[in-house]
């Protein structure tokens, strides 16, 4: 087991090289603009000569390495938050982009997983279709239109909540106080539909497959009640499948929605993405580029190293 | 009982007969028609019903897409008002029925003058001769009142102020009522023949720019009026404020010769007769019949900057497929070959390229489609660019189906038949294992198509995709232009967010239902 880790640590770090190479080509490739104001273009500009940014790209690509191994150093904001370090840019922008997606898994596992098992139990009967049905609808339907169903209904027509998340300062300077909370119960709606849809089916098709195996008719036939059976042999198979998926969920509400923080305003990593885009503060793309990447990858690594140990039967990837 | 008395039965030898003597042993013909593959998938994909009603709805959709630039010979996609910009839906059909749909009305609260100021503009249409008698009656009851329909008002109480407040819904397209505009001596003539011609109204009379006239480019305040309260003024000269009642009579304001008789047109420069620019005051509704030929009429109203929306959804309902068919027909493409390859041959060629998919599909697909609209959008355009994206990193799931399912045929006895009859590798793969993966590939072909339907329309929502110009939009787009603004104007993004979201579930319903049609293990299950 061991020596698969290893393996599957040491392939991910490769990709994860390789992809860090090319993100940094092609972004340092990008005709870097500079501030109309011609104090700070002139400042910004003797900045970047120092830091090696106008010789040739592998050269700056050493450099770049250099600063990360020795100093911990993605590279400088220029424009968002003026020559604040970009790995600081990122990690202010951590808390609520985290707090927001996890309070919606913790809110939407529970019920998903629940809706999930009563319609496995309950399979074709009118529970079941009318759960399938409602699942159908809440996975296609993009999470943005429940945004704006949330901000119609909640805030435009009842006016229980506001229409975007509270600046720090507005909910007493701190990210875990009650009104910051409430602000965040919109956005927190908006993203669960399609998580507990998307898990309620998941679970669904997974339990489904296993009540219907032949070690359920085994356990039945020595006298086990359909409750016991359920629980003691088809949930723990069933669950071999789900938690890998809820722990790549976990690993991925370090990224967050793009879209939802975008309508919300909650000043996180995803918008980060695009206002560093619209301002051309391409280190700290860069810096959100290769985090985003970091995160999918260790979400999928993780993924396949809890399958090997949850079912040591499988192995991906192993040959 | 039964085995023993069978047991017990004795049949004599004389009775045992041939069969079948004196006939040749053949094998029977087939009575039914065989069914393919394919058929076999139609008939199980036909008896989804979820999945048919699906696929009539997207071809519904698809057929409004190409066929309403067509059917619509009013406006093209050039056609812009930007007077009637979000505007709710109204034609003059449903306006005229009056049951509450269709009718161009928003629901909003008035205060008193406000109320009066609407309903005034019912009231000066009336009066095109500028004698200024109309009454509230006659207001009400002209064609072009933009109040369809009145509460009888709520008193608010603040402070010591006591006022009114009206609910009523207002027609959003008249209560654009009048403006002010500038035209030519020739234009002038052809509006007088138009209306001689339709005895519609378009020009109604200046308005006099004295000390009762609160904003001087606002053409609707044709009575007096007093902090844009209507007053009169009584025997002694003082402006008295005139309360909304029954009865109601606006002192009127207009701009009047030596004579008493009320101007219509006002020189304000050009020097010749040709060129002369008149200020004329004109009821824009009828302004816009007399440019365009016809009434305002947008089924689903107008978008932000006043196109007609019906037209501007085809056009995103267009282009949101185009691409989520291009893409999968792409993928299908470069997915079957790269899939093929590996799956065939496995060993090294497997190993190498299935590093490749790794570090390719490890990079998040929107870094891949913002780096290609920064570094391509200016030279090849936003639509290639996303187009580049899609294709850089969509093969690959269709790539690992198709490996796994040759890993799965390529050591069965058929193959092995085919090898010793001397096929060639080629010919193997195409002819003998890939038709096996079809049915998979088409499924995740269809179930491709939303999910780049929903990242596009995310893409250019998030502002990433700019697609901009007049005559290429998407979903996305129009989604985005409204986010700004929907609450006043809910119709903005409810009609993209529903299209949107009828089509994609209807594109995972369509998609579902192959996935089960080509499934052959489902055969004869019937749950």
């Amino acid at each position: 087991m061991g020596k698969y880790v290893l393996k599957r640590i040491g392939l991910m770090l490769f990709v994860f090289f390789v992809i860090m190479t090319m993100e940094f080509i092609l972004v340092r490739m990008l005709p870097r603009e500079l501030p109309v104001d011609k104090v700070q273009a002139a400042a910004i500009a003797s900045r970047w000569e120092a830091l090696g940014y106008n010789k040739p790209i592998m050269a700056q690509f050493w450099i770049y390495l250099k600063g990360i191994f020795t100093k911990w150093d993605f590279g400088t904001s220029w424009y968002i938050d003026f020559r604040e370090p970009a790995w600081n840019v990122l990690i202010n922008r951590l808390t609520p982009t985290v707090l927001v997606n996890l309070y919606s898994l913790l809110f939407s596992i529970p019920l998903g997983i629940g809706l999930g098992i009563f319609a496995a139990i309950k399979k074709n009967k009118w529970q079941d279709s009318l759960i399938s049905t409602m699942v159908m609808v809440f996975v296609s339907v993009p999470s943005y239109v429940y945004a704006f169903l949330v901000q119609y209904f909640l805030y435009f027509k009842l006016g229980w909540l506001p229409l975007q998340l509270y600046s720090v300062a507005d909910a007493g300077g701190t990210y875990f106080s009650w009104k910051m909370f409430h602000s965040m119960i919109a956005p927190i709606l908006a993203l669960s539909f399609g998580e507990i849809a998307g898990l309620c089916r998941f679970t669904r098709a997974e339990l489904t497959e296993t009540l219907t195996s032949d070690y359920m008719l085994l356990a039945r036939t020595k006298g086990l009640t359909k409750s016991q059976a359920t629980t003691r042999h088809a949930m723990k198979n069933a669950m071999v499948p789900i938690l890998p998926m809820l722990i790549s969920s976990f690993i991925g509400i370090l990224g967050g929605s793009m879209i939802i923080e975008q309508i919300f305003s909650i000043p996180g990593v995803g918008q980060l993405y695009i206002k560093s885009i619209t301002l051309f503060d391409y280190d700290v793309f860069m810096m959100d580029s290769i985090f985003y990447s970091f995160i999918s990858l260790l979400a999928g690594i993780v993924v396949d190293i809890s399958y090997g140990f949850i079912d040591p039967r499988i192995r991906m990837g192993e040959r | 009982m039964e085995e023993k008395n069978l047991q017990n039965v004795y049949i004599p030898p004389e009775k045992f007969v041939f069969v079948n003597e004196g006939e040749r042993l053949t094998d029977r013909k087939f009575e039914d028609k065989p069914i393919g593959y394919f058929k076999d998938a139609w008939n199980r994909f036909r008896k989804n019903k979820a999945s048919v009603v699906a696929t009539v709805i997207i071809v519904l959709v698809v057929l409004y897409a190409f066929l309403m630039p067509l059917l619509n010979n009013r406006y093209d996609s050039r056609f812009m008002d930007s007077y009637y910009a979000k505007k709710a839906p109204r034609t003059p059909f449903f306006r005229e029925l009056n049951i509450g749909i269709l009718d161009g009305g928003v629901d909003r609260a008035f205060s008193e003058k406000g109320l009066i100021k609407a309903i005034a503009m019912g009231m000066a249409a009336e009066d095109w001769d500028g004698t200024g008698d109309v009454t509230l009656e006659e207001g009400l009851a002209s064609d072009y009142q933009p109040i369809i329909e009145k509460d009888e008002g709520t008193e608010v109480k603040k402070g010591k102020d006591v006022s009114i407040t009206y609910k009523a819904r207002i027609d959003a397209f008249l209560e654009v009522g009048f403006m002010y505009m500038s035209v030519e001596q020739a234009e002038y003539q052809r509006i007088r023949d138009w209306e001689e011609e339709t005895g519609l109204h378009v020009l109604y009379p200046l308005i006099e720019n004295n000390e009762w006239n609160q904003d001087v480019n606002d053409a609707n305040f044709w009575y007096k009026t007093k902090k844009s309260n209507p007053i009169y003024l009584n025997e002694k000269g003082k402006a008295k404020t005139i309360e909304f009642a029954e009865g109601m009579v606006l002192e009127d304001n207009y701009k009047r010769d030596a004579e008493g008789n009320p101007i219509y047109w006002e020189y304000t420069g050009g020097g010749s007769f040709d060129n002369a620019q008149y200020k004329v005051r004109v009821l824009y509704y009828n302004y816009y019949q007399y440019k365009n030929g016809f009434e305002p009429s947008y089924i689903l109203g107008t978008d932000s900057q006043g196109y007609d929306l019906a037209l501007r959804l085809a056009g995103g309902i267009r282009l949101s497929l185009l691409v989520a068919v291009c893409v999968s027909v792409i993928n299908f493409l470069i997915g079957a070959v790269y899939g093929a390859i590996e799956g065939y041959y496995g060993g090294l060629a497997d190993l190498l390229m299935e590093r490749i998919t790794d570090i390719l599909s490890g990079v998040p697909f929107i870094i891949v489609a913002t780096l290609f609209q920064i570094h391509l959008s200016a030279k090849v355009g936003a639509v290639p660019s996303l187009l580049f994206a899609y294709v850089l990193t969509g093969w690959i799931s269709t790539a690992y189906r198709v490996r796994t399912q040759f890993y799965r045929f390529k050591n069965q006895e058929y193959v092995l038949a085919a090898r010793t009859l001397g096929a060639r590798d080629w010919r193997i793969i195409w002819k003998h294992i890939f038709p096996n993966t079809l049915g998979t590939i088409i499924t995740s072909c269809a179930l491709a198509i939303p999910g780049v339907i929903n990242s596009e329309s995310m893409l250019s929502y998030l502002g990433i995709v700019k697609l901009g110009s007049a005559g290429s939009t998407s979903l996305g787009t129009l989604l985005s232009d409204a986010s700004a603004i929907w609450t006043n104007y809910p119709h903005l993004m409810i009609v993209p967010a529903l299209v949107l979201s009828l089509l994609m579930i209807c594109f995972n319903l369509f998609g579902n239902g192959l996935r089960d049609a080509f499934n052959p293990s489902l055969r004869g299950v019937e749950d």
